[in-house]
């Protein structure tokens, strides 16, 4: 714990000479030994994380973060940019795998099932928690391709009736349907950006996942294609439990039931989104929301 | 060599000029009150009377080498011409080697017929007027040059955009090489193989099947009975090729996936210079250890399993080439594969695919350009290499698919028929050059294709 | 919801096959690996087992008299008779004196064939270095026949290999070996002399020379054409068709087969220009033609490395263009031009097919001493002595190419650490 705090020391002050320009009498600072404020835990959690910490080689990204996924809920998370929200949301499909010298300490539970040990199979556990990222990805194959992707590796559609069926479903889930069923053969990398992202999306639900995590979805979207994304996330939430990192909090407000905060690799406060915009109970939190800093 | 000592001459005058320019600059700026009155640096004055000292003198220089042994030649054969024997090209040449032969000491005056001596006297007189006289020019040349580039310097010239175009077009004329380096071998192949096709239609050269060109060495055969079929060539040079192939891709690619998906950092640090090692291996120790040690290996192996293998057989010489490729096609395809954006890494295997779902399913289809480029590429590698067949591969054309037997190849061939000394104009040599023609053909295509894609493939991922 | 379970079932149904593909794939990746490393133990096993051999040779050490009247010579500063003398007579003799036995023409054929073919005239440049050595006598290390040699290096490794020796041969390298008078010494003919149809007497100096002045010529041309060919693209050259004519040429250059040049290099060089065959001059034109496209390729690399802010620096200043190159950008590429430069001469120094072509195939036993002088280079050596019948030039030829490999590794490394000590990243 030593080492993590001389690493933290480094960046809080740069925070600290950031945060002095506009609140000169009250010096900005993530605490070290406070704990999250707010309702980190629920009683349904479909995921529980406790005393998380990820380490990049020396460097500590992620400083003891607790904190509970509720069944089909939409969590958001927000914060200034390199606080750590992304690697969070990494940790929780294992995605930081791929990331070489990346390290997470603490315990991940999906339904009790500790998503770190090492009998649990990470290809099983991606497939249960599926993921979008910032940037579109899809495929350089067909728009047909891309969402039979997951089901064909795993092995879901017996027959190919069954798997157009899936293809079908999972592309009007997205709502991309209507607009891409004439041409679904036709490469996906000729769609829009917008549409991009909802086939990544489409490309995702299609092995039905129990939770998606979003990584700055609409980041790289206009706004029309935005809007049509949080709309898609909305009716989403029906069937899926999401997380979302967005570092628009207009977007965390329109799309969560509930919000977690990051501050510097800490997670500062975690509270119903409504309450999180009106009445933050962090300071840091309220600062940050009134464009203090971020 | 009287030209070298010239050009050494033309570069320290060269040299001379500029410190004279600089100096006269140098000179004129003083009671201006400074360089600063000048329009360029001193420096560029120099370099204006150097050039002016130099290049033109450089320029004659090269223009005489090129037309001096020539005019000198029709001029002593022109003196001799109605004694010749026969208006042939053949006794024409013959003819003009004895003259410059005895002319330059080599041969022997004693026992040759008195025209001849006139003739190569002629010659040797032509020569040394020839040295003389371009010595006495590009003396002149220089000075000239020298004093003309001085004269014009003055505080008001212009001295740095006149250096600098000058030096712009040097540059050019530079990068220019290359379009007539393939100019070059367009005209001499394609000038030789029309020459060729005169004796040796060319239907019959690309889709004859016997290939015997010995028999032409009689003057009274040529082309008529020499068989020119080429397709035995083609079809052994394909083989080869192909055994190549079938070695170096499966090798090259997977070396290649491992080294970019697979490999921690010590391995990649160790295997890829490894490995690139072979690259850099001449083709003729390749040549050596596929007809030394290969071959026997394999026609050994063979025969245990009660096989006729041909102690030259394609498999040996295709084998060693696909060892030779497989750094080519695992460097290129390394570098292919890398170019691959993570994000369709993190997009596969978010989706739950295993490492090997993600490399086949999406890493290769979207690499597969680049890759089908890089195979492009090693393919008209593998079809104009030319030790290891020369070395390990037969001399006799046969048309067969067989690895295991003796073939030959279009390479093997155009080094035979050229090597040892032949006289250029018979269709024999010719050949060679037609040869030379359907190789560059082939590999230009190939060549422009695979780059054509691999670009194409590259301004995707930018 | 019973679809996800559904799903996650059929998932783990799958697991185990796709577990196992995975498996089965990496070892495909290390196969392919260990087959690429493998070939290069193997090459380099099999060159150094063939060829470390030849750096030692066989000598036999005889009583030898310089009889002037055996050999016909009294004034040894006087060329016509040296010229005349015979001087293989010297060591036939001291072998005859040595196995006094011997009698018979076929018996004492093979009694001279102990000794190489050149022994007498290594006396008689002994003897003219050594003037005072006329009319004595001395114990000398003669240079022993190729045959001889083989045996002899095979017979001390316990596998004597006696297809070319007689038994009354063997018998008498029995008995030298006994006496002492047999042994193996470094050879250094093989760094001293040119080529020879003699194994024992054949050396790589020859070629050597003439990679030296082919190699010249070849840097002294291609470098700054190359270079200031890179310039002008990268800089200078406006973005237009002529300039895509330019480098579409210079890529598929880089990429024709080598023996296109020699094809080229025979009609535009030796027929049209009439430079005479087998010379450094033609073999360093057509190999010049043959690096361009690779040092102005990595030349240009070079130069696309040096940042744009560099260059807007130095514009800004008030540079002119040429000054900017001249004065930043050249500077700073130059570690990456030398790098192109290195690699390219290593290429040329490799290759062979193209000098087939113009004649440097030549059997040429003098050593050259100029660009003019007819020579043979290393590879193309390297490719004669593999053509040769003779057993002992399989070592030979071993031999020359891990002396031609140690040039090209020397290069290489160079290159490698010109590359990662001058290097600048921006």
């Amino acid at each position: 714990m030593t080492k993590a705090a001389t690493v933290a020391k480094k960046p809080k002050k740069a925070a600290g000479v950031k945060a002095k320009k506009v609140a000169v009498d009250q010096p900005l600072q993530v605490d070290e030994g406070e704990a999250t404020v707010g309702q980190s835990f629920t009683d349904k959690a479909k995921m529980t994380m406790r005393n998380i910490n990820v380490f990049y080689g020396d460097k500590q990204a992620i400083h003891d973060v607790s904190i509970d996924i509720a069944q089909n809920e939409v969590i958001a998370m927000i914060g200034p940019s390199g606080c750590g929200k992304s690697t969070f949301l990494r940790t929780l499909n294992r995605m930081n795998d791929t990331v070489e010298g990346c390290r997470v300490e603490g315990e991940i539970c999906m339904d009790g099932e500790n998503l770190y040990s090492p009998s649990l199979d990470v290809v099983e556990l991606r497939a249960r928690v599926g993921m979008v990222f910032q940037k579109p990805n899809p495929f350089p194959k067909s728009i047909y391709e891309n969402v039979a992707y997951g089901p064909k590796i795993h092995g879901l559609a017996d027959t190919r009736v069954d798997l157009d069926e899936i293809v079908e479903n999972s592309l009007k889930k997205a709502s991309l349907w209507e607009e891409v069923k004439e041409r679904l053969h036709q490469p996906g990398t000729g769609l829009s950006g917008g549409q991009q992202q909802r086939l990544c999306i489409a490309r995702a639900i299609a092995v039905s996942p129990e939770v998606i995590l979003m990584d700055e979805p609409c980041s790289a979207l206009d706004p029309i294609a935005t809007a049509k994304i949080e709309e898609l996330i909305e009716e989403l939430s029906q069937n899926f439990t999401i997380a979302i990192v967005t570092h628009s909090m207009q977007q965390a407000a329109r799309v969560s039931n509930r919000t977690a905060y990051f501050h510097l690799g800490k997670l500062v406060e975690v509270n119903p989104t409504e309450k999180v915009f009106t009445m933050p109970e962090h300071k840091l939190t309220e600062a940050y929301i009134t464009g203090r800093f971020g | 060599m009287q030209a070298t000592n010239i050009l050494i001459l033309i570069l320290a005058l060269g040299i001379f000029a500029f410190y004279i320019g600089r100096g006269r600059s140098l000179a004129m700026a003083k009671p201006l009150g400074g360089i600063r009155n000048l329009h360029s640096l001193p420096s560029y004055y120099g370099a204006y009377t150097a050039l002016w000292c130099a290049l033109p003198s450089t320029i004659l220089l090269c223009l005489w080498m090129i037309f001096d042994e020539p005019l000198i030649n029709s001029l002593v054969m022109g003196s001799i011409s109605d004694q010749l024997a026969d208006d042939s090209l053949a006794t024409y040449n013959l003819q003009l080697n004895k003259i410059s032969n005895i002319a330059e000491g080599i041969l022997s005056s004693r026992g040759q017929s008195p025209e001849l001596l006139i003739a190569a006297d002629y010659m040797s007189r032509l020569q040394t007027m020839s040295q003389w006289s371009l010595t006495a020019l590009m003396l002149c040349l220089t000075m000239a040059g020298l004093f003309l580039g001085s004269s014009k310097i003055d505080p008001a010239f212009r001295a740095r955009p006149v250096v600098e175009k000058v030096m712009q077009n040097l540059l050019l004329a530079c990068a220019c090489l290359a379009i007539f380096t393939t100019l070059g071998i367009v005209l001499s192949v394609l000038f030789e193989s029309l020459q060729f096709f005169r004796s040796v239609p060319a239907h019959e050269f690309i889709f004859g099947l016997e290939w015997s060109p010995q028999t032409a060495i009689r003057e009274d055969q040529v082309g008529s009975s020499g068989s020119f079929g080429a397709v035995p060539l083609f079809v052994g040079t394909l083989l080869v090729s192909a055994v190549a192939m079938v070695v170096a891709v499966p090798i090259g690619l997977m070396s290649a996936i491992y080294l970019a998906e697979y490999a921690s950092k010590s391995v990649r640090a160790v295997a890829k210079p490894t490995l690139e090692v072979l690259a850099g291996i001449p083709t003729v120790v390749y040549g050596f250890f596929a007809a030394l040690t290969v071959a026997p290996f394999i026609r050994d192996l063979g025969t245990s399993f009660g096989l006729s293998v041909s102690s030259e057989s394609a498999l040996a010489a295709g084998g060693v080439m696909g060892i030779m490729i497989i750094p080519f096609i695992s460097s290129l395809a390394d570098d292919v594969i890398t170019a691959v954006p993570q994000s369709m890494r993190d997009g596969s295997l978010a989706m739950g695919a295993t490492h090997s779902e993600t490399v086949r399913r999406v890493i290769i289809p979207a690499a597969l350009p680049g890759i089908v480029g890089g195979i492009m590429l090693a393919v008209s590698r593998a079809i104009g290499e030319t030790m290891i067949v020369v070395m390990a591969a037969g001399m006799a054309a046969k048309l067969t698919a067989n690895p295991l037997e003796s073939v030959t190849t279009v390479t093997v061939q155009i080094v035979t028929l050229l090597t040892g000394d032949q006289e250029f104009d018979s269709p024999k040599t010719l050949a060679a050059f037609a040869l030379g023609l359907m190789l560059f053909t082939v590999t230009l295509l190939l060549n422009i294709f695979a780059l054509h894609i691999v670009k194409k493939y590259r301004e995707q991922y930018e | 919801m019973s679809k996800p379970m559904n799903n996650v079932q059929k998932i783990q149904h799958s697991l185990t096959k796709r577990k196992r593909a995975e498996t089965r794939f990496r070892w495909y990746g290390r196969i392919a690996i260990l087959i690429g490393l493998a070939a290069v133990m193997m090459l380099f096993t099999d060159i150094i087992s063939k060829g470390h051999g030849a750096f030692r040779v066989t000598y036999i050490q005889l009583e030898v008299e310089y009889d002037q009247g055996l050999i016909g010579v009294t004034n040894l500063t006087d060329p016509a008779q040296l010229q005349d003398g015979n001087w293989g007579a010297i060591p036939k003799a001291a072998l005859r004196a040595k196995f006094t036995d011997v009698s018979g023409r076929r018996d004492k054929r093979k009694l001279y064939g102990l000794l190489s073919n050149g022994a007498g005239f290594d006396l008689k440049d002994r003897l003219v270095a050594n003037p005072l050595l006329l009319g004595e006598k001395e114990r000398i290390w003669i240079l022993a026949d190729d045959d001889i040699d083989t045996y002899y290096k095979s017979w001390l490794d316990g596998e004597p290999y006696a297809a070319r020796m007689s038994d009354k041969q063997m018998a008498w390298i029995d008995q030298l070996h006994n006496e002492g008078n047999i042994r193996l010494q470094f050879n250094s003919n093989l760094f001293t002399r040119g080529d020879s149809r003699e194994p024992e007497q054949a050396g790589i100096r020859g070629a050597i020379m003439g990679s030296l002045f082919t190699l010249i010529l070849t840097l002294l041309l291609s470098f700054p054409i190359g270079v200031s060919a890179a310039i002008y693209l990268e800089e200078f050259a406006p973005k237009n068709r002529w300039t895509d004519f330019i480098e579409v040429n210079i890529n598929n250059l880089a990429a024709v087969p080598s023996i296109i040049f020699g094809l080229l290099g025979l009609a535009i060089f030796i027929n049209f220009f009439h430079v005479p065959r087998s010379v450094p001059i033609v073999g360093g034109l057509v190999l010049t033609l043959m690096t361009l496209p690779t040092i102005i390729i990595t030349s240009r690399a070079a130069i696309k490395s040096v940042p744009p802010s560099i260059r807007e620096a130095a514009l800004g200043m008030g540079a002119s263009k040429y000054q900017m190159v001249l004065h930043h950008v050249l500077p700073l590429a130059l570690p990456g031009m030398l790098t192109g430069a290195i690699i390219g001469m290593a290429q040329a120094l490799g290759e062979t097919a193209p000098l087939l072509m113009i004649g440097m195939v030549a059997f040429i036993v003098d050593i050259p001493a100029g660009f003019t002088d007819p020579a043979t280079v290393l590879p193309v050596q390297i490719f004669l002595w593999a053509d040769s019948p003779e057993r002992a030039f399989i070592e030979k030829t071993s031999a020359a190419i891990m002396v031609l490999l140690s040039f090209l590794i020397v290069m290489n490394t160079t290159a490698v650490w010109l590359r990662k000590r001058l290097e600048r990243r921006w």
